[in-house]
């Protein structure tokens, strides 16, 4: 090792060459190739599944590539594991948040290394001296004695970009940054990431969204399938080369969405109550009202955890109302169970789509029949009818183009995220929903999935299904909703018309904005 | 080794029979050891198990008789398994099942055509409701079924011990109830073998005489070879089955799609428990003394049914085979002490390595992958 020659990669913080690594025979990463300015702010680029966090794994010693070399400063170096990787001074944020909830900022900083005096008594005096320096130098406003689970996911994220600064990182990792934040929040972690790589700290963002980029990094590498696409100068290119290189394929960044003709009211929420599951006095949603018509879809805008997710469960029938009522085509369905509530003609697409919308152990065949396998065709007199099922399923393969096109009989957890989704949206459509709910319809899919989603969606309003959109991704609510309802705190702040919703005056609410000073 | 047969490889060590025969061969090679280190021969003791179990007509119709209580209640763990549940009552479930089938047995006495289906049909029900009030408790109050379960097992061990004591099923002088009524015997051919004829007909027939004088056999075994292909059925080809498993499998996805968690809980706990009383029906009415004991401890029945299930890799199909492996081990064990003096504790020791090598096993098909994958640059994958 000491015969090879020192690279003269002075401008370059790491350097990562022909990395290879394969899990068994599928080549999850073949020959990529990373090479990071010091100082800058590096954009990782791909689809989901695309490698971009295996070779950011392997960056951080959790694999071990197959082959090529990783060079930090030019030098050579084996990564163990993640301690080897933190002593090089590589610190890594994950998109789920690995943070105690009951612990205090400073004690989760300090878990692992802490600072102690003789005895093994922690020192917070000594700590906090170290620690109010780091948040100075970056502007991380964090507080340092509030437990993790008191604090927004914002102030976590600083906790966690505090953490690997306290533990010497010069070069820091952020795998899906804005995931979970609202606009007002993506804006001040941009000015964070700047104020690190002006003071010499390099970044790198794993992520997935074109205007992030644009806005923040210097250089992007793209890659696809595991195979290296390009890297390319930020300045010189535009979203649109970024998507087509990351997709393969020229794609709609912005599906076509029609103009509406929505008819009557068929559901209504009015004076909605849901308390809290932790508590009795408190309210998950307060008071909310609203109303979907025919032929429109109603995007509901919201950082998460403000009482979108209470609301679908109560339309559902998951979760108890405490007083208000939830009206389709006239009847009241609220504190019905979920089987009388689909009965009700609502459907939906769930956010949780391993846990709530599939068994992933069960097959294709026995999830495209999971709402209607005691009805005619697929049963009679309570025993099953496979082969009626799996007609039924075979069609649905066709029609939603679901891959691998002879599927029926797998398990469904060996799909892909994307296809396990269509899986979903051709059973909830099957059952001809007077009242669709799209949750997230899609988190965690590539772009290609994605635009098919939307496509399907826009698809069913012109056909005359009321839409109740819920999503955290903004741009997903502004490019497909006929009107824009905004929730925080469980309340409804404001709502508008597709013309008058734009990025600002929506962000503006999410972030619990009021509408008069605005 | 090619990457094809590799991946073969790998696929043949996840099918659950062939982890299941590894956890067997482990768990015997412990008991050898354990055997051996106590200064036996391993090689007599297991000739002597086979031929306790081997040797004569008898021994295998012994064998049958001893595993299937077991094969019953193996069915009704695993049964409940695959809704998600841990049946651990399935002890007190099938003492139940005998007590109530005991008590109907004594007071009543009607002719066979109608004694037997009551009999039987009196354990089933007082199991399924014992069963169903445990999944009740679950549904309605969240008390884990293992914790109800466990107690229930109490109760009914005292409810037994309590009739055993009762003047009007206490048999004098004996730590037993009386017989049920003759009029509610399954054992074949009952009546016909202590008749003259019949003993005049059976001197002249050694295996005929062997399993029907020594033994009480009975249609139990086929009963459970019956329900075992019933269960399969209703798990795989019913609505009801479809319900139990979606719950048992995801209980949040089943919710979602309209899938009553609570029913299917209170319906598979009923289901397990009658299986459980059914076992326990059919074994007063078949083998003797067709009665009750007094029971300083648990029998094991049930819980025996556990460590079925789990060998049986939770099919109803395959608890028919590791019961009767079970009770080969038991049955064959008793030999293996009259023969060579081990304690027939081996036996226990013997079923404990194999649960825990069952344990095991689940991870040798991603111990061997990462072992053969690792010899990747000289391979040809």
């Amino acid at each position: 090792m000491e015969n090879l020659p020192k690279k003269d990669t002075a401008e370059y913080f790491l350097q990562m060459k022909n990395i290879t690594k394969c899990f068994g025979k599928f080549r999850a990463l073949d020959d990529v190739n990373l090479n990071v300015r010091r100082g800058s702010v590096h954009a990782l680029l791909g689809e989901n599944g695309a490698g971009k966090t295996t070779l950011m794994n392997i960056l951080y010693g959790l694999y071990q590539a197959d082959l090529g070399e990783i060079f930090i400063n030019g030098e050579l170096v084996q990564i163990k594991n993640p301690s080897v990787a933190i002593d090089l001074g590589i610190g890594m944020v994950h998109q789920h948040f690995k943070l105690v909830q009951n612990f205090t900022v400073a004690q989760n900083i300090m878990l692992g290394c802490e600072v102690t005096s003789p005895f093994g008594v922690l020192d917070f005096k000594e700590f906090n001296k170290k620690i109010a320096k780091i948040i100075d130098q970056y502007g991380l406003k964090v507080d340092l004695k509030a437990r993790i689970e008191n604090i927004s996911v914002g102030m976590q994220q600083r906790v966690e970009i505090l953490k690997t600064l306290y533990r010497g990182a010069d070069l820091l990792i952020l795998d899906e940054p804005t995931a979970v934040l609202t606009p007002a929040e993506i804006e001040e972690l941009i000015n964070i990431i700047f104020k690190l790589t002006s003071s010499g700290k390099t970044v790198i963002i794993i992520t997935h969204k074109l205007k992030e980029i644009k806005a923040v990094a210097q250089s992007c590498t793209i890659i696809r399938k595991g195979k290296y696409v390009d890297t390319l100068d930020v300045e010189k290119t535009n979203k649109h080369e970024l998507a087509k290189k990351m997709v393969g394929r020229d794609v709609k960044l912005v599906v076509d969405n029609p103009p509406e003709n929505p008819g009557e009211v068929v559901f209504e929420i009015s004076d909605l109550c849901i308390k809290k599951e932790t508590s009795e006095n408190l309210f998950a949603v307060k008071d909310l009202s609203l109303k979907i018509r025919k032929g429109e879809i109603l995007g509901l805008a919201g950082v998460e955890g403000n009482g979108q997710k209470e609301i679908a469960e109560a339309i559902m029938g998951l979760r108890k109302v405490s007083s208000g009522k939830i009206t389709i085509n006239g009847k009241e369905i609220q504190n019905l169970t979920p089987y009388e509530v689909i009965k009700n003609k609502v459907s939906i697409i769930h956010e949780d789509r391993h846990k709530r919308g599939l068994i992933l152990d069960f097959s294709v065949a026995e999830n495209a029949v999971l709402e209607e396998y005691r009805e005619s065709p697929f049963s009679r007199n309570g025993i099953l009818n496979y082969k009626a099922i799996n007609k039924f399923t075979k069609e649905l393969i066709k029609q939603y183009d679901i891959a691998p096109e002879r599927c029926h009989r797998r398990r469904i957890r060996k799909l892909s995220g994307g296809n396990q989704q269509k899986v979903i949206i051709g059973r909830e459509i099957h059952s001809n929903p007077d009242l669709l709910i799209a949750m997230q319809p899609t988190r965690g899919l590539d772009v290609g999935a994605i635009e098919y989603v939307h496509k399907t969606l826009i698809k069913e309003r012109e056909k005359g299904r009321a839409i109740l959109l819920i999503s955290l991704e903004l741009d997903e609510i502004l490019a497909l909703s006929s009107r824009v309802a905004v929730i925080y705190n469980g309340e409804i702040l404001g709502s508008f018309s597709r013309k008058e919703a734009n990025e600002e005056n929506v962000g503006f609410l999410m972030a619990g904005g009021n509408e008069n000073v605005a | 080794m090619k990457y094809e047969n590799k991946v073969l490889l790998i696929n043949i060590l996840k099918k659950p029979i062939v982890s299941t025969l590894i956890a067997i061969f482990l768990g015997l090679l412990v008991a050898g050891g354990i055997i051996g280190a106590l200064g036996y021969s391993p090689a007599m003791a297991l000739n002597s198990l086979i031929t306790g179990v081997f040797s004569r007509p008898k021994y295998v119709f012994k064998v049958i008789e001893k595993s299937t209580p077991m094969i019953f209640t193996g069915i009704s763990v695993a049964f409940a398994f695959k809704a998600g549940l841990f049946n651990i009552g399935a002890e007190g479930q099938y003492i139940l099942g005998s007590v109530v089938a005991t008590v109907v047995g004594i007071l009543f006495n009607f002719h066979p055509v109608l004694q037997i289906p009551m009999v039987i049909l009196s354990g089933v029900v007082a199991s399924t409701i014992l069963g169903s009030f445990t999944g009740f408790l679950k549904a309605k109050f969240g008390v884990h079924e293992v914790i109800s379960g466990i107690m229930f097992n109490w109760i009914c061990l005292y409810l037994c011990n309590f009739v055993v004591n009762n003047p009007i099923f206490h048999k004098v002088s004996t730590s037993k109830t009386y017989s049920i009524n003759k009029s509610g015997f399954i054992t074949l051919l009952h009546e016909w073998k202590r008749s003259k004829e019949g003993i005049e007909y059976l001197r002249g027939n050694s295996f005929l005489s062997d399993i029907l004088l020594k033994t009480d056999l009975n249609v139990s075994f086929l009963v459970a070879i019956l329900v075992a292909i019933t269960i399969w059925f209703i798990l795989y080809k019913t609505t009801l089955g479809f319900g139990i498993r979606a719950v048992g499998n995801s209980p949040k996805a089943a919710e979602l799609a309209g899938i009553s968690v609570k029913k299917n809980v209170i319906k598979s706990m009923g289901i397990s428990g009658a299986i459980c009383g059914l076992a326990a029906a059919l074994n007063i009415s078949g083998v003797s003394p067709h009665g009750l004991y007094l029971l300083n401890m648990f029998e094991n029945i049930g819980f025996n049914g556990i460590s079925v299930a789990l060998i049986g890799a939770g099919s109803a199909i395959g608890c028919i085979f590791s019961g009767l492996f079970f009770g080969g081990l038991i049955y064959g064990g008793n030999n293996v002490q009259s023969d060579l003096g081990i304690p027939s504790e081996i036996i226990n020791i013997t079923m404990g390595a194999i649960l825990l090598a069952i344990a095991l096993t689940k991870i040798i098909p991603s111990v061997v992958k990462k072992f053969i994958f690792r010899l990747k640059e000289s391979d040809d994958i």
